[in-house]
């Protein structure tokens, strides 16, 4: 694993870093809260504590990049740039909601910024986001697919599907595992045939087995930067294993009992945001900025949430409007 | 000048009209390209759009379904084949969760124009694996349009309308009838998706069919008709748009209705639309509906097996006369 420092982008690069993963963090305690409360219905998967991985491709992605991610996806959706407020909306089912209340917490997506979806078959957008770099490919927009999936999607077909298709066709795609050892309440290790589940199959694809520290936001940036840079030259796709966890259960109130507390407590103590906080300070970073930056995060939040609270609910005249590209649902004449 | 070519050349002719009309319509599948389809329906098209726009894949059929999905996110309109339809099952998911779904769980925001054309249908002694009728397997997802054409025109109006429309497409090219011949005219060919053909006028009977049942219910209407009975033979071409106004038409002309389907017998498309009869034009129906389908059982490969599994004239025929006895 590519544990040692890197250098790491430049201080307002990393600052900003610093912004995103206080605002995922944030905007998921609260999706937990409000899914408490009873405002959040269905089910939600949080992030809290991978946020560095989110935030580190998030920044070194180009605008009109396309980012592709799981039902565990707040994180990417929101920091690719989507409104916080209409996403939180959308975790309400409020009619402002970047789906209109059709997606929900496990279909967030908000093409105007690229966060081309949020899939919940797992492993079913890998093959889409090669494809969606296929398209950049042909029409030659220089545009780089960044496909976010978990250690658990490595065991299903689509993966190695999606992986071949990539390698053969050149295509600027960039498959970014989150290990975070669960498939669910499974450790990955007891069901996978290899120690990596990803970086360990890259060989099988001609790829370099890339594992990294996902809990390191520099190394995720630096990570990010190189597998796009190459992407965009035409260098074709990269597979990047980043080692992480999740702080919580698997989903709504999972209280996650079926990992080690030893291993809880160790996770725990490399959150990725009260580590960076301390790397940023001793980089030069001012209490004032950092401080700063924490403070505008709870006034951003708050709006967020007061947004979707006070959004209305959907109208029932949305239920069947697009079905199809004419707006509507009509299957007869 | 009408010309008269095969259902299979049709395949390819359509594919070209749309490729060299619109340069963002690519087409990949398995041998598609440089063998020209294994079932020899896009044979040329390699040669003349070159190798970046018509383009092997691996068999991988999630890959090409989750590929054409994606580059129909991002700017183009890209056909895949699925070389059988039976291979549909394999990438299911990308079909019914994914394409199907996408629009309307993002409000809209994503458009998916993508057309996934399959080799469909039995009679060629193929087995259960390789010969089902799945139209109704592609009618039962919101989302999705459904095409079977019968005929070589049909096979470009409709391919060209499938192409150009916004919504993704599954169109059902039918085996039994790649070698079977028809007339097309000069020139651009492009139809309307979700408008029935009525293909033959009688007033005692109307026999509603889709894609190889087509030509079957034509000839069963021919013997009926040396039998004293006349009937109306309708042409589905689409199940999704379906074209109900003109089913239903015909339905009060006859009163007495009689559905041909390839498929097993159970939630095939016709007893979607025998519902929307019994419910819509009751009172016009002289006699029960009658569904004449493929049994409830997998084909069977053996020839003489398999002629007497699928609906056959002499059924059509036989069951017709002695409902109208
Ligand atoms: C094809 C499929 N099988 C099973 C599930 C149920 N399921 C949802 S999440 C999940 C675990 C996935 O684990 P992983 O890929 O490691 O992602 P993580 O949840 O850890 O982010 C499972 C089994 C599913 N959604 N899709
Ligand atoms: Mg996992």
């Amino acid at each position: 694993m590519n544990v040692a420092a890197v250098a790491g982008p430049d201080l307002d690069t990393r600052l900003r870093i610093y912004r995103m993963m206080l605002e995922a963090r944030r905007f998921e305690e609260r999706s937990y809260q409000l899914f408490l409360e009873g405002l959040v219905k269905g089910t939600t998967h949080l992030g809290i504590g991978q946020e560095a991985v989110a935030a580190g491709f998030s920044a070194a992605m180009r605008a009109d990049d396309l980012t592709f991610c799981t039902y565990r996806g707040h994180n990417h959706t929101l920091l690719r740039g989507a409104p916080p407020g209409r996403l939180m909306s959308e975790l309400l089912g409020r009619s402002e909601g970047v789906c209109g209340g059709k997606g929900g917490s496990m279909h967030l997506t908000w093409a105007p910024t690229g966060a081309m979806g949020s899939y919940a078959i797992v492993g079913a957008h890998l093959p889409i986001a090669a494809g969606s770099a296929w398209a950049a490919v042909e029409r030659g927009t220089g545009q780089v697919a960044v496909c976010f999936f978990g250690d658990g999607a490595t065991n299903i077909g689509a993966f190695h599907e999606a992986l071949n298709l990539a390698v053969v066709w050149d295509l600027p795609v960039v498959f970014v595992c989150e290990n975070n050892l669960y498939m669910e309440y499974t450790p990955i290790g007891s069901v996978t045939a290899v120690e990596r589940p990803a970086a360990d199959r890259a060989a099988a694809y001609g790829l370099e087995g890339l594992l990294v520290d996902g809990n390191d936001p520099d190394v995720m940036y630096e990570t990010a930067s190189d597998a796009i840079a190459l992407a965009r030259e035409g260098g074709g796709p990269s597979l990047i294993e980043a080692i992480t966890y999740r702080h919580g259960g698997h989903s709504r109130a999972d209280p996650g009992t079926y990992r080690p507390d030893e291993e809880v407590r160790q996770w725990l103590a490399r959150d990725p945001i009260p580590m960076y906080r301390t790397r940023l300070a001793g980089a030069g970073a001012s209490e004032e900025q950092l401080g700063g930056i924490e403070q505008s995060v709870e006034a951003w939040i708050e709006a967020a949430v007061e947004e979707a609270k006070a959004a209305p609910e959907p109208s029932l005249d949305s239920i069947a409007t697009e079905v199809w590209a004419d707006g509507g649902s009509r299957w007869r004449n | 000048m009408a010309e008269l070519i095969t259902y299979r050349e049709a395949v390819a002719m359509a594919l070209a009209q749309e490729m060299e009309r619109d340069d963002t319509v690519y087409l990949i599948g398995e041998d598609v390209a440089a063998a020209g389809g294994v079932f020899k329906t896009t044979p040329g098209l390699l040669e003349r759009f070159g190798e970046r726009r018509v383009r092997d894949t691996p068999i991988s059929e999630e890959a090409i379904v989750g590929a054409v999905m994606g580059a129909a996110m991002n700017g183009l309109r890209p056909v895949a084949e699925i070389m059988f339809s039976d291979f549909l099952a394999t990438c299911w998911d990308l079909i019914a969760n994914q394409i199907a779904k996408t629009r309307y769980m993002t409000d809209g925001q994503v458009a998916l124009p993508l057309v996934i054309r399959t080799a469909n249908g039995g009679g060629v002694r193929f087995g259960a694996q390789h010969s089902q009728s799945l139209e109704n397997w592609a009618m039962s997802v919101p989302g999705l349009k459904v095409v079977a054409p019968s005929t070589p025109r049909d096979v470009i109006a409709l391919m060209a309308a499938s192409v150009r429309d916004p919504d993704p497409v599954i169109f059902f090219e039918h085996k039994g009838l790649f070698a079977s011949r028809g007339e097309v005219p000069d020139g651009e060919l492009v139809g309307r998706l979700g408008e029935a053909s009525v293909v033959r006028s009688g007033s005692d009977a109307t026999i509603l069919a889709l894609a190889a049942m087509v030509p079957k219910a034509l000839q069963a209407a021919d013997e009926l008709s040396a039998r004293g009975i006349e009937a109306t033979v309708v042409d589905l071409r689409c199940l999704v748009p379906l074209d109900t106004r003109t089913i239903l038409s015909a339905v009060a002309e006859t009163g007495r209705v009689f559905t041909v389907e390839e498929n097993p017998r159970l939630c095939g498309w016709g007893a979607e639309v025998v519902s929307i009869i019994v419910e819509e034009a009751f009172y016009d129906l002289d006699s029960p509906v009658v569904r004449i389908t493929t049994d409830h059982i997998p084909l069977p490969a053996s020839d003489i097996l398999e002629d007497a599994t699928i609906p056959s004239v002499t059924r059509i025929v036989d069951t017709v006369t002695r409902s109208l006895d």
